[in-house]
């Protein structure tokens, strides 16, 4: 269940998206409260004002391909969310867009292609890899798991058990960095918001029936 | 139920309410209440010269009065407002330099904060789409992260004041965009900050604060949120002034040489101290710096870098050169910050 080769279409995207804000606004408290002690607890507010605008863009703009509706995803969330992770949650969903192009509708092995660009465009952006107590470190695992062919049901999986091993991480960039050892402990609330957003793509491709 | 502790309307407005309290009072200011960009009204003193360089810095709310608060003559053209805590949008920071251009290009003074540098790097790259030539001068004074290769690196605290104030004066002497960006940068080197919390802050529309710091305890080496530097210590049953002074000064000592200096200083407030600790903290700064052989060329005391209500200060340094101190003393017309104008 949940292949991504049921094929994902700009509602597709919309749906997909949809339950990504929903997540968050479910996890809010959470995300603001794992912010809190290595951050400055606003994560989850902030990318809760980012997704309703999501949202809204797509059902103004109504973007004719899975491409463009992440490109004007991502764009949205640069422009509303501020921080750090409004550049980063938006580059990957932008770039992501970008690299689909006009496809439509787009298959499993061209969306984990895209998502390669996109994530490829965050360490670039952020200058962050594995193992540094970011988003990364959920975002990358997910990624492997498509290209290797796996499930978005699979990348979910690894984006969740990548978000849990930052836990015993030390932080080398964002704010969370200045805790140095004392951040040992606390789970990365980015890496936590991507692994809501992989297991939202594998509840929106599970219920497309494949 | 929720007791209301702060002085709001609307928490979720407070961002927004502040900036129209401030284009209420200060008609020699525009301010754009939708993109959140506080700018010179030139037209109000008749003092815009085309080809001047523009100035523009922001960053999250809740450090008032920086940065809107020194948007004026002889410092700031523009300030982009973030929510609180939180950098702005590059749409904000593109507004801000889109009003401060006059053709001579903008410097965007950006407090080495990951989302303050995404964000004013996209902004910059849209700028460039629009010919508006942009030079980064990112600040990173704060002495108490010791592992930069291993964090995001120092932090942008007080000793933006120095470079807001310096490069400003700079801009309006009518000195050219590359130049502006390098006195930038050797001001930057210059400046040393090192600060302590004695309580956290709690963010309007939150019902906790921002961290956990027990009565009788103080972080040493913070940000200017609240985050931590180096460690948490004790507040000793006598003596904190003096105490502060000495960890303060001692790390910004293990840093740079301070003897034979001259020295710009800034005893900043993070906004929930009154001045009269302030002024004691002050003199025993003084006692501390000139007790390694500097010289205090000119200071400031008072709450310019502040993080809402949280207790505690900052100690800031510029070693001076006499370049320096003529542009620190020329005119200066803000709401926050004025002198010989």
């Amino acid at each position: 269940m949940g292949r991504v080769s049921a094929a994902l279409t700009a509602a597709g995207v919309r749906d997909w998206l949809q339950r990504f804000a929903t997540a968050v606004d479910e996890h809010a408290g959470e995300l603001t409260d794992l912010d809190r002690p290595i951050g400055d607890s606003d994560h989850g507010v902030n990318l809760q004002r980012g997704t309703h605008a999501v949202l809204a863009a797509l059902d103004a703009a109504d973007p004719a391909t899975p491409g463009a509706a992440l490109v004007k995803a991502g764009s949205t969330l640069v422009s509303t969310v501020g921080g750090a992770s409004g550049p980063l949650f938006g580059t990957l969903l932008r770039r992501t867009g970008k690299a689909l192009g006009d496809a439509d509708p787009v298959d499993a092995a061209a969306l984990a292609a895209g998502l390669r660009a996109g994530l490829d465009a965050v360490t670039a952006l952020g200058g962050a890899q594995v193992g540094e107590a970011t988003l990364v470190d959920a975002l990358a695992p997910a990624v492997e798991a498509l290209e290797a062919g796996g499930s978005a049901q699979e990348a979910a999986g690894a984006a969740e058990r990548g978000a849990a091993s930052t836990d015993d991480l030390v932080a080398r960039k964002g704010r969370a960095s200045y805790l140095g050892e004392r951040g040992i402990g606390h789970r990365d609330p980015g890496a936590v918001s991507i692994a809501l957003l992989f297991a939202a793509l594998a509840g929106s491709t599970a219920e497309d029936g494949s | 139920m929720h007791v209301p502790t702060k002085l709001l309307d609307d928490p979720a407005d407070a961002v927004t309410d502040a900036l129209r309290g401030l284009a209420a009072v200060h008609p020699e200011l525009t301010v754009d209440l939708e993109h959140h960009v506080v700018s010179r009204n030139h037209d109000h003193h008749g003092d815009h010269r085309p080809g001047k360089v523009g100035l523009v810095s922001g960053g999250g709310s809740g450090h008032e009065p920086l940065h809107a608060g020194f948007v004026g003559l002889g410092m700031l053209d523009a300030a982009a407002c973030g929510a609180v805590f939180t950098s702005p949008v590059p749409d904000q920071v593109l507004a801000a330099t889109t009003a401060a251009s006059s053709g001579g290009g903008v410097v965007h003074v950006v407090k080495n904060y990951t989302g303050d540098v995404l964000n004013f790097q996209m902004a910059a790259e849209l700028a460039d789409d629009e010919d508006i030539a942009v030079e980064t001068v990112l600040v990173d004074d704060d002495v108490a992260v010791t592992d930069s290769l291993y964090t995001a690196g120092r932090r942008g605290t007080g000793g933006t004041l120095f470079v807001e104030k310096v490069l400003g004066a700079a801009a309006e002497q009518g000195m050219a965009l590359a130049d502006v960006a390098a006195l930038g940068r050797d001001v930057v080197a210059r400046s040393r900050s090192f600060g302590v919390a004695l309580s956290p802050c709690t963010t309007p529309g939150s019902d906790r604060p921002g961290f956990d710091l027990e009565p009788g305890e103080m972080e040493l080496g913070i940000g200017i949120h609240g985050e931590p530097g180096r460690r948490r210590v004790p507040v000793p049953a006598t003596g904190v002034a003096r105490e502060v002074a000495r960890v303060s000064v001692a790390a910004i000592a293990d840093d740079v040489p301070l003897d034979g200096e001259e020295l710009l200083l800034l005893v900043n407030g993070m906004g929930g101290t009154p001045l009269l600790e302030l002024q004691v903290l002050a003199g025993d700064v003084v006692t501390e710096l000139t007790g390694r052989g500097a010289r205090i060329a000119r200071a400031l005391v008072g709450n310019h870098v502040t993080s809402l209500e949280m207790a505690g200060a900052m100690v800031s340094v510029c070693r001076a050169t006499p370049q320096l101190l003529q542009l620190w003393d020329a005119p200066v017309r803000t709401p926050a910050l004025r002198w010989g104008a």
